[in-house]
């Protein structure tokens, strides 16, 4: 009942931003120096007849409002408009960019999650010198950029030792996978670090609790005090902290798809961006930003799943 | 009668700086089967650390030497599955915030009944039906509501009755309840004190009762302890800490209570501050605030004199009996 409420203003929450965050998008191309038209004829001297085509097709006699309103209209369609550049529709540019991105993506979140949450949870637990070891592998690693992993990696593994390509995205499903292995990693190192630092001081925090010492007071197995106790409310902060360094990594994919010419959505908007493609352009950017805004609402309401006390407000007796 | 726990020269020491240091300095007392002890003192005294050492709950680090029995076996040599047993069915903690000793995002009726479940391999129905009637034992009106709901629709007071209603479920011949009320309201405070103290005369449950309230203790305790800097100064029975204290620190707590028959201009209090134990001096910890001390307090720690009503860890009790009790004439 009052889950219900929540979730609904969570969605409504969510189209608002969405909106929003598309008249920011739109609007930026007016930011950006120069005019729309000197964008579309790319510098060349037009005739007049072609600057009124142009104009009629972008609706730019029109007002700000105006152009956004056909532009979104069309985003709703499904239809981001014509790439300048490509001269095809945008939406069939994207498809299979998209899907190196997503490849690319996943695989970093699995390699993050997987790992960030074993490393945390072993030395949130083990209390010695395992737990220092790690941590000071993992505050390491945090230090290291993304280019800088993907470069060391690249010399290392590929270049030296051979055991992974240097760059290229595959062809079948398993050689995509291999293919993926070096960026997926350069791409999740300082954010499997960062995760497992931070699973590490939940598990502390909530195996020093007060209501763990209560669980182990009333004689519960060690396993049962872990799984119900510590880890349970321990995944409450690790579900944000997760959640939104994988909406980060969508940003990250830009640099480590460029490092490893992955043909992705991250290393088209750079190209795109460079050849002022606008509508390219603002179709990643929407898409990169819906993405992460809808992993940011998943994560909310997880945590109201997860927590009790943020949903359920105030019933007190 | 045998007594059911034994708790004799327990000295406990945590690492602080690298060094062991001593919280507890040679207790001992005994507790029998359906009986209360109060275990009263200042913060940092060792109070907690008593029952935490009986529990089985010290930090990581911590080592205790002595003895503890319970029911004639040897707390501190249990393995992993005695440890379990004497959980499951031997001692119950009661802690002193419910709020923070409760976990916050289960259902109180998972709480309660996590350990019946867990351990006692009960099913849930027929858990679900014990904890019901305890809760309404407490005094929690529409239970099955209540097991229903999570810790934060409940207020302080029920949740502490929640944690009594937990500790009884387990059926346990002791329990430790370290400032069950501290954290509650004053009239809140004497319900739920009510609530435990007859549900557990009437089970026969045998507790140790750590509190700062002097009058709380002698209310529901048979006899009271008096800690001081992680030693045990003196036990007798609660009736008798007013009228008749056996130790210099019992007589200046009793002292420096404010009475409501009188109006007082000011408090007395103990001058100087409470000392943790590894700061105590040798010899008597009390001796550098105490009014009655003399050099050779100084010099060994006074071994627990055991009299007619007591025990006390006064050297000089002998010549200062009968006359420690009374409150001075001038403040009145």
């Amino acid at each position: 009942m009052t889950l219900g409420r929540f979730l609904l203003g969570r969605l409504i929450a969510l189209v608002v931003t969405l909106l929003l965050a598309s008249l920011a998008v739109y609007g930026a191309l007016y930011l950006a120096p120069g005019t729309p038209i000197s964008f579309l004829t790319r510098g060349r001297t037009v005739t007049p007849e072609e600057l009124a085509a142009i104009k009629a097709r972008y609706f730019l006699d029109e007002g700000f409002l105006s152009q956004y309103g056909h532009w979104i209209a069309g985003v709703l369609h499904g239809d981001f408009g014509t790439s300048i550049i490509g001269k095809a529709p945008v939406l069939s540019l994207l498809g299979g960019r998209a899907l190196n991105t997503f490849m690319l993506v996943a695989f970093a979140s699995i390699i993050i999650l997987v790992i960030g949450l074993t490393v945390g949870i072993t030395a949130g637990l083990k209390r010695g010198w395992l737990d220092r070891t790690l941590m000071v592998g993992a505050t390491g690693a945090m230090a290291i950029p993304a280019f800088v992993a993907a470069i060391v990696l690249v010399l290392i593994f590929a270049v030296n030792l051979r055991w992974f390509p240097v760059f290229g995205a595959g062809d079948s499903l398993s050689d995509r996978l291999y293919h993926l292995v070096l960026p997926g990693v350069a791409l999740a190192l300082a954010s499997v670090a960062y995760v497992a630092r931070l699973t590490r001081a939940a598990v502390r925090t909530e195996a020093d609790s007060d209501h763990v010492q209560t669980a182990v007071s009333r004689g519960l197995p060690r396993g049962a005090v872990i799984s119900r106790h510590v880890l349970r409310n321990a995944m409450i902060p690790i579900v944000t902290v997760a959640g939104l360094t994988i909406g980060s990594l969508i940003a990250g994919a830009v640099v480590i798809e460029q490092v490893f010419q992955l043909n992705g959505l991250g290393s088209y908007l750079v190209q795109a961006v460079g050849q002022k493609d606008f509508p390219v352009v603002q179709a990643i950017v929407l898409i990169l930003v819906a993405v992460f805004i809808v992993l940011n609402t998943v994560v909310d309401v997880l945590y109201a799943v997860l927590d009790p006390r943020i949903s359920a407000g105030r019933q007190a007796a | 009668m045998s007594a059911l726990l034994e708790v004799d020269g327990v000295t406990v020491t945590l690492p602080v700086a690298g060094m062991q240091q001593p919280v507890l300095r040679d207790i001992s007392f005994t507790l029998g089967q359906g009986e209360a002890l109060g275990l009263v003192g200042e913060s940092g005294s060792g109070k907690s650390m008593t029952a935490r050492a009986i529990g089985r709950l010290l930090p990581p680090g911590a080592q205790c030497e002595g003895r503890i029995s319970f029911d004639g076996d040897d707390v501190l040599a249990f393995d992993r599955n005695a440890l379990r047993r004497y959980r499951t069915n031997g001692v119950a903690m009661i802690f002193q915030d419910p709020r923070a000793s409760i976990n916050p995002v289960r259902r109180v009726g998972d709480f309660l009944t996590e350990a019946l479940c867990t351990n006692g391999g009960l099913k849930q129905d027929v858990a679900n039906d014990r904890a019901a009637d305890l809760l309404d034992a407490v005094g929690i009106d529409d239970p099955r509501r209540r097991m229903r709901q999570y810790p934060h629709q409940l207020s302080g007071g029920m949740l502490q009755r929640v944690m009594i209603a937990a500790a009884l479920l387990i059926d346990p011949r002791l329990i430790l309840a370290d400032e069950p009320t501290t954290a509650l309201d004053v009239t809140t405070q004497a319900e739920v004190m009510a609530i435990l103290d007859t549900l557990r005369r009437e089970r026969g449950v045998s507790m140790l009762f750590i509190t700062h309230d002097l009058e709380l203790a002698a209310a529901v305790c048979d006899r009271t302890a008096v800690m001081y800097a992680g030693s045990l100064v003196e036990e007798q029975r609660s009736l008798n800490l007013d009228s008749d204290p056996l130790h210099p620190y019992t007589a200046a707590l009793v002292q420096a209570r404010p009475d409501i028959t009188f109006t007082h201009d000011r408090l007395l209090a103990i001058p100087g501050r409470p000392l943790s134990a590894f700061e105590a001096p040798a010899g008597c910890a009390f001796g550098p605030r105490c009014p009655h001390s003399e050099p050779a307090c100084a010099e060994a720690v006074p071994p627990l004199l055991t009299v007619d009503t007591g025990r006390s860890r006064c050297r000089r009790l002998p010549q200062l009996r009968g006359t420690m009790g009374q409150k001075s004439a001038e403040w009145l």
